[in-house]
């Protein structure tokens, strides 16, 4: 079902991509510094639960958060040292809300668990799909393309797969440490695809890797020539090609459905630094506890690329690049395009790609103006989309008329907003008509449950009566027989309906 | 609304106001010829006309309670202004460019929110009502009388022309191309024996010929528009099916009866052809947004174009074409749109086990 030629993707559009400062900047490890702040809701899905208590002394790789029922991964200590606290911490995200973190005091050993599992050492063909998709769960990996998605969830969800793409798009201008991973790693991350394709028992595997990083797709080619791994694929330099659905469209020509996803038509996508995480997981025994990052922006003084222990805050990487030439106008986690308001203190996530400090000439901040419906974020939506009426309508409060316009189908890539002559927040109007639109269901379904309970109340309170009816009638004909037969009993007649009072009351 | 910053947190770097300025840049030429060939009173009616729309739109924005800077700033009210001089009669007198300005502005948009908000192109509304209220200042064509000619008025003249009408209409009046085209054929001659006398395909391309202050120029109008479509700052959609259409048509017609019908050359070369193909119905307010709809859009402008140029009265075809189709933008946004990703063209969800979509 993979195509022999790319599909070139409707819409998008040519951003700027400025990555030379930072595409020939090796990927360099960065050591655990004052303290760590490990988040427990680092993933899609319930926070982990502490596995830790402030005070105890944990090795590096040590599970310190195991996963909550459901959809959760497991979170480990990315070094050695000591649990100084155990609390809410800011997180990678503009809301500036607090999430459970596990604030961790290096002791500068990087003293290794002495329970790590052991590496998996068969040849991936051999090895039994269900223990990699354990062992990519037991080392907390998710998704590392920066939705955080667990991985795992992903690998065991029961559905067949045919095909297994990897991500190597990195579309989001400064990013390159997915660049850099796949120019240093490439032989890791053919072997994690090749592990990912076994668990998933897919038939057919591609990387896709956006044409302009000719020196990863020759790294990876190399790789997979050695390994006999699967085909790489060079795609247009476009955003959103990284998106999911866009990269499924140009490697195989189909859609995934609105509302489907992408496995109900056999196809599951993985960023490389996930293959990477699960090799590293497979064959070394490593939990996920680190990861790449592009710290970049013109107001860092040297922009470069780091291996990241998780939990290291955002302020100490910005040092690490040699700090900030200049105030920054904004700081991001993430990318310029889809990328998020980041408060400093903020420890590294396992979704963290970039860490990127905007001057205000990078930002190009522009007055607002009315839209003139020139059709510009028409042509760039990737989705179809008609964003400049889904946004008048989400400014005028037409939610309904919004959501008939397509904003559920919006993947808030902000193209649309890129190429505006108006300069309008069209991507905030969308958040904003999602947030009032689900604000809308809850009430809904709130009124609709009290008006339930108000019928159930009635319906109860209607046969309490008719019980009640019943009883005093039943009374009654006792009486009358009674009074016929001359006896006397009226005592339990009397307590029924104390009973029933109780009972409605409930 | 939120107050949190969503991304995109960068973006490319054509704005609205430059998106204006573009295309004033790219009229400038036909309108340097246009002042050229007509001489002063063009360029007064020019000034005349720009000065009234920006105090116009000043006005509007105080009105509406919008900041009045930026609103002007835009130069959307400036695009208006200018393409409706270029459509004037060259030799028109100073309130044609006031009464015109006002319209354009107030009528044109004003009445409807502003920049953005107008179902129709502000210049047009403003040529059309001209014409109704002024049939005789509006089809009162010059001769071309070049700067520095014999023929042309000195500047001191050129303000008695503009301000007190003292021109000798009797000395300097010209007929159109498509006006001889008409007259000859409702007097039952044929089209290809009258037209040599006034129209040759060589000044046609240049624009040397009695009519509006800068349509004539086809060369340099084409040139100017061009420009726009290599700088993305107009659907090349518009021109090109518009035009595509036009030529089309007048061909077919052309080929069964050459006496009744005029050739393609005198339609996209001769009248404002150009000038709206490239500068009036690519408006992008009064356009559709999709590449489709804009194609639907531009056919029938052509069309109605092409209709009442052979049929109608008016010497006011595009304009007519222009207002006519935006009244159809809403309609065809509705009904011609993309396709959404993952859904089939009426907005149901693929279904996920069919090969692509």
């Amino acid at each position: 079902m993979l195509l022999s030629k790319p599909k070139i993707i409707r819409g998008g559009v040519r951003t700027e991509s400025r990555k030379q400062s930072t595409a020939e900047a090796p990927l360099e490890p960065l050591r655990a510094g004052q303290r760590l702040y490990v988040s427990l809701a680092q993933h899609i899905g319930a926070p982990a639960l502490p596995a830790v208590a402030p005070g105890q002394d944990v090795a590096k790789g040590q599970c310190i958060g195991t996963p909550e029922a459901g959809l959760s991964a497991a979170v480990h200590a990315p070094t050695s040292g000591r649990v100084v606290a155990i609390d809410r911490h800011p997180a990678p995200h503009p809301s500036g809300l607090t999430v459970p973190t596990v604030i961790i005091e290096p002791d500068g050993e990087e003293r290794w668990a002495p329970q790590l599992p052991d590496p998996m050492t068969a040849p991936a063909g051999q090895l039994d799909p269900t223990a990699i998709a354990t062992r990519v769960a037991e080392a907390g990996i998710v998704g590392m393309g920066g939705a955080a998605f667990p991985a795992a969830v992903k690998l065991g969800a029961g559905q067949p797969v045919a095909t297994l793409i990897l991500n190597g798009g990195e579309c989001e201008p400064y990013l390159t440490c997915d660049d850099r991973l796949m120019r240093e790693r490439a032989a890791g991350i053919i072997d994690g695809a090749q592990l990912m394709a076994r668990a998933l028992g897919a038939e057919r595997t591609a990387i896709g890797v956006e044409d302009n990083k000719p020196e990863a797709i020759h790294a990876l080619r190399r790789a997979t020539d050695a390994l006999g791994g699967p085909d790489v694929v060079p795609v247009p330099s476009l955003w959103p090609q990284g998106s999911e659905k866009h990269l499924i469209y140009t490697l195989t020509g189909r859609e995934v459905p609105a509302g489907a996803r992408a496995a109900d038509i056999g196809v599951v996508v993985h960023n490389v630094g996930t293959a990477y995480a699960v090799h590293r997981a497979a064959r070394h025994g490593r939990p996920l506890i680190s990861r790449p990052i592009t710290v970049g922006g013109g107001a860092v003084a040297e922009p470069t690329n780091f291996e990241v222990p998780l939990g290291l805050p955002l302020q100490a990487l910005l040092e690490a690049a040699g700090g900030l030439r200049e105030d920054p106008a904004r700081v991001l986690a993430g990318g310029p395009m889809m990328g998020q308001v980041a408060p400093l203190e903020a420890g590294v996530a396992k979704g963290t790609n970039g860490v990127i400090a905007l001057t205000a000439a990078e930002i190009r901040e522009a007055e607002g103006r009315p839209c003139i419906r020139c059709g510009r974020c028409v042509d760039a939506c990737p989705m179809g989309l008609m964003p400049f009426e889904i946004a008048n309508r989400a400014a005028a409060g037409d939610v309904d008329g919004a959501a008939a316009s397509g904003l559920m189908d919006c993947l808030t890539c902000g193209s649309c907003a890129y190429v505006c002559p108006s300069a309008r927040p069209l991507v905030q109007l969308f958040h904003h008509a999602r947030g009032q639109r689900a604000e809308q269901a809850a009430a809904k379904e709130r009124s609709e449950l009290q008006r339930r309970m108000a019928e159930q109340r009635a319906e109860r309170q209607r046969r309490e009566q008719e019980r009640k009816k019943a009883a005093a009638a039943a009374r009654r004909r006792q009486r009358a027989q009674q009074k016929a037969a001359g006896g006397d009993s009226e005592s339990p007649a009397q307590e029924q309906p104390q009973n029933e009072e109780k009972e409605t009351q409930t | 609304m939120s107050e949190l910053v969503a991304g995109p947190h960068t973006r490319a770097p054509l704005s609205l106001p430059t998106l204006m300025r573009q295309v004033l840049l790219a009229a400038a030429p036909a309108t340097a010829f246009g002042v050229w060939l007509y001489g002063w009173p063009a360029l007064n009616l020019l000034l005349i006309t720009l000065v009234t729309v920006v105090a116009a739109e000043a006005a509007c924005l105080r009105a509406a309670g919008r900041p009045v800077r930026s609103g002007v700033g835009d130069s959307s009210a400036l695009v208006a202004g200018w393409i409706l001089a270029m459509s004037l009669p060259p030799w028109a007198p100073w309130w044609i460019g006031v009464i015109g300005g006002l319209l354009a502005v107030i009528l044109g948009k004003g009445v409807f929110g502003g920049t953005g908000q107008n179902l129709f192109n502000p210049a047009m509304v403003a040529r059309v009502a001209l014409l109704i209220a002024f049939p005789v200042e509006m089809t009162r064509w010059v001769e071309p009388a070049p700067l520095g000619s014999a023929t042309a008025p000195g500047f001191l003249e050129s303000l008695g022309i503009t301000f007190a009408g003292a021109a000798d209409w009797d000395a300097v009046t010209g007929a159109t191309t498509l006006d001889t085209a008409r007259t000859a054929v409702t007097e039952g001659q044929s089209i290809e024996t009258a037209l040599p006398e006034a129209y040759q395909p060589a000044l046609a391309l240049l624009g040397y010929a009695p009519g509006s202050l800068a349509e004539g120029s086809a060369l340099l109008l084409a040139l100017g528009g061009l420009y726009l479509i290599y700088r993305r700052v107009i659907a090349w959609e518009i021109p090109v099916v518009m035009l595509a259409t036009l030529a089309l048509l007048a061909s077919a017609f052309h080929l069964i009866d050459p006496d009744r019908y005029a050739d393609a050359g005198v339609h996209i070369l001769a009248g404002s052809t150009l000038l709206a193909a490239f500068f009036i119905a690519t408006d992008p307010t009064t356009s559709p947004a999709t590449t489709l709809g804009r194609a639907v859009f531009a056919a029938g402008c052509a069309l109605i174009v092409w209709v009442v140029r052979t049929y109608g009265g008016y010497p006011e075809a595009t304009a007519f074409a222009v207002l006519l189709m935006n009244a159809f933008t809403p309609l065809i946004d509705h009904w011609i749109r993309p396709r959404v990703y993952g859904r089939t063209r009426l907005g149901a969800p693929l279904s996920t086990d069919r090969e692509g979509p």
